[in-house]
């Protein structure tokens, strides 16, 4: 067995004649150009290999040309891989016979086309019910799952209505319902939201991810619309060429970009936008630790002036957030020269922000506080601090 | 004739003869089949009295067109009934019907095979140019030959000549279904036969339906001529009036022939292009059929 859902490995493909020939030379290390000129052949997708988590949006991105359609045909076979291997759960798809890959396509993958590909003749009912109408599920029971499915799109009053009677987001909309209903743990969709206009597009992919909220599936995304891949994608592939550039989350090739091509794709996005709290934070408030004893506020205050700092975050023993306190409050407790413990009572209570917290919200969040807002990691342990001169900081990029 | 350095037509003679003398128990088969198989369609058109047949294809043209075109169809027919070439009227409509069908079921396989192999559609192709713009006159002699006189020359002649459009439209329809629809249905795990039958048949309906329009057509004409070899029908009055010269026949029979053309026309073309725009056609019934399987 093959770790992940999908697992591609060294995958080609060629068109032409002797297309063995063709992938040993660019084995060899022949370029794509000297290939085509020396055998005739063109190499579609050149040693592609990646793996696809259970239950992740992978978006496959690229210019026109740059072999992702092709790719994803490979994985579900509509085109024939030259050499590689294509593992879906562990089983090769490159290998399967006739038969066994019939049963896979009509079981467990579907796909989404970028001109929708409706059958003209059907009733949106019809359509949706395509998938489990070529399984040989009966007609009452397939028409019931895909009334369901209409529901889930929002189509439910258009079952009776023909494909060009829609528009085309809602005809997208049959489409994925025609992908959906029969109940796929992976779907294949390319360029599905690329002949939608913006707003209809960025509807879709709201409804792609309220969807997912619900039953995640495994999703190989084609796209060449960063905006959409930086939205909807777990993680990103870029495609130059027929190869595999790079691979990573969207923040991962924001900061490193493997090359100009790459950077190229981000140039016109604002991937500020896409900052979180986790890549905001800083350790720029010092910490105190409340380990059954409240720390005394004298030594916060001189350490505080110390660093030349005007806030203090506490923490308990367990490294969770207790309360913080600002200079400005402990000169206040301490005029006169008493003690004081900085205990539940005196310490301000702020709620912290998850580390994957977008900026708009981190952004709400700074407005409505006074000072700065500390950040806790996925196990709830304190993890850094944001302060509004950090976010201009960051922002500016660094 | 003796001057010619190739003489085709001697070569020609002698291969019709060479059937003649060698197969007639199977071209006498082939015309008994053709024979029973129109005077069925005949009979089953002569069986209701004539207003009930007027009425059938008012109400279609009432059903697929509209009101016009419905009281078009009324008057014609009456038209039609009382210049008297009702009967001659039904011989033709029996005789196209027959042709058209023959044609159907030859041309519409062959239309797909042809869709589906490269070497098929290269084969047939120059075969089709030739039925096509051979004159039309030229396939009677040999159907003659072959069949006798009569009906079945006819109609052999005239499938030959009306079987062209209906695999020629079979054969495009199925290439043009867009690209993605056929991925479709192949992601969705269609097999061949689920492909041809749910996918890529229905898609290409207009197209075939367009093939069928075409065959009507052509073979209405071509009954017409066939009547030169004893077919009957609207086409003997034709005929008649040609060789008397009676210029008031030929107008009243010729008309009947047009009036016929154009209703059967427009009621076939609307089978193929409204087909989408209207709901519960016969065709996404029979298609819808189909797809249930």
């Amino acid at each position: 067995m093959k770790a992940g859902k999908i697992v591609v490995e060294n995958l080609y493909k060629v068109f032409g004649n002797k297309p063995q020939e063709a992938i040993a030379k660019s084995k060899q290390g022949w370029s794509k150009e000297k290939v085509l000129a020396e055998t005739g052949a063109v190499i579609g997708v050149s040693d592609v290999s990646f793996s696809v988590e259970e239950g992740e949006i992978f978006v496959l991105m690229g210019l026109s040309g740059s072999g992702k359609s092709t790719l994803i045909r490979l994985i579900n076979r509509l085109i024939e891989p030259s050499g590689g291997d294509v593992f879906i759960d562990g089983h090769n798809v490159a290998k399967m016979s006739n038969a066994e890959l019939i049963s896979l396509r009509r079981r467990d993958m579907s796909m989404v086309f970028q001109s929708f590909a409706l059958m003209p003749s059907r009733t949106v009912l019809d359509n949706a019910a395509f998938g489990l109408e070529v399984a040989g599920i009966g007609r009452k029971e397939r028409e019931k799952r895909a009334m369901e499915v209409l529901k889930e799109v929002g189509l439910e009053t258009f079952a009776q209505m023909h494909p060009h009677e829609l528009s085309g987001g809602m005809q997208q909309r049959v489409g994925l319902a025609r992908a959906l209903a029969v109940d796929p743990s992976m779907m294949i969709m390319d360029e599905a939201f690329s002949a939608l206009d913006p707003l209809k597009r960025r509807e879709m992919q709201d409804l792609l991810l309220e969807l997912q909220k619900v039953h995640r599936r495994t999703i190989i995304f084609v796209s060449h619309d960063i905006e959409e891949a930086m939205r909807i994608g777990n993680r990103i592939a870029i495609m130059e060429g027929g190869k595999l550039v790079q691979v990573g989350t969207p923040q991962e090739l924001v900061d490193n970009p493997a090359n100009d091509y790459v950077r190229n794709f981000f140039d016109t996005v604002d991937t500020n936008r896409y900052l979180t709290a986790g890549q905001l934070m800083a350790n720029s408030v010092p910490i105190f630790v409340h380990n059954g004893v409240a720390p005394d506020a004298q030594v916060v205050s001189q350490k505080l002036q110390e660093l030349d700092k005007h806030y203090a975050f506490i923490v308990d023993e367990n490294n969770r957030f207790y309360g913080s306190i600002s200079l400005e409050k402990i000169a206040l407790l301490v005029e006169g020269g008493q003690s004081c413990k900085l205990d539940q009572s005196v310490v301000k209570q702020i709620t912290p922000v998850p580390e994957d917290m977008p900026l708009d919200k981190v952004i709400a969040r700074l407005v409505d506080n006074e000072g700065p807002i500390p950040v806790v990691g996925g196990n709830g342990q304190y993890s850094g601090a944001i302060s509004k001169g950090r976010l201009l900081t960051r922002m500016q990029g660094e | 004739m003796s001057d010619k350095k190739l003489d085709l037509g001697s070569w020609v003679n002698d291969g019709v003869q060479h059937l003649l003398d060698n197969y007639s128990d199977g071209f006498d088969s082939i015309g008994g089949l053709v024979s029973s198989f129109s005077e069925g369609i005949e009979a089953i058109l002569m069986l209701p009295p004539a207003w009930l047949l007027i009425a059938i294809f008012v109400g279609l043209g009432l059903w697929r067109i509209g009101a016009r075109f419905a009281a078009f169809t009324a008057v014609s027919f009456i038209l039609i009934v009382l210049t008297g070439f009702w009967e001659q009227t039904v011989v033709t409509l029996g005789l196209t019907f027959s042709a058209t069908l023959i044609s159907l079921l030859l041309g519409i396989p062959l239309g797909i095979w042809a869709a589906k192999s490269e070497r098929v559609a290269t084969t047939i192709r120059p075969i089709l140019d030739f039925m096509q713009t051979m004159p039309a006159f030229v396939y009677l002699i040999p159907a003659a030959m072959l069949f006798g006189l009569g009906r079945v020359p006819g109609i052999i002649a005239t499938v030959i000549f009306a079987m062209p459009p209906a695999v020629r439209l079979t054969n495009l329809g199925i290439r043009q279904v867009n690209k993605e629809i056929i991925e479709a249905g192949q992601s969705f795990g269609c097999s061949k036969t689920q492909l041809l039958v749910k996918v890529q048949l229905p898609s290409a309906m207009p197209s075939i339906m367009a093939g069928v329009n075409q065959t009507i057509m052509m073979a209405l004409s071509m009954v017409i001529i066939a009547s030169m070899v004893g077919a009957g029908g609207l086409g003997n009055d034709v005929l008649a009036s040609i060789q008397r010269l009676d210029i008031g026949l030929g107008f009243e029979s010729g008309m009947a022939v047009v009036l016929l053309a154009i209703i059967l026309d427009r009621i076939t073309e609307s089978f193929g292009t409204k087909q989408s725009e209207k709901r519960g056609t016969l065709i996404s019934w029979v298609s819808a059929k189909l797809q249930r399987q």
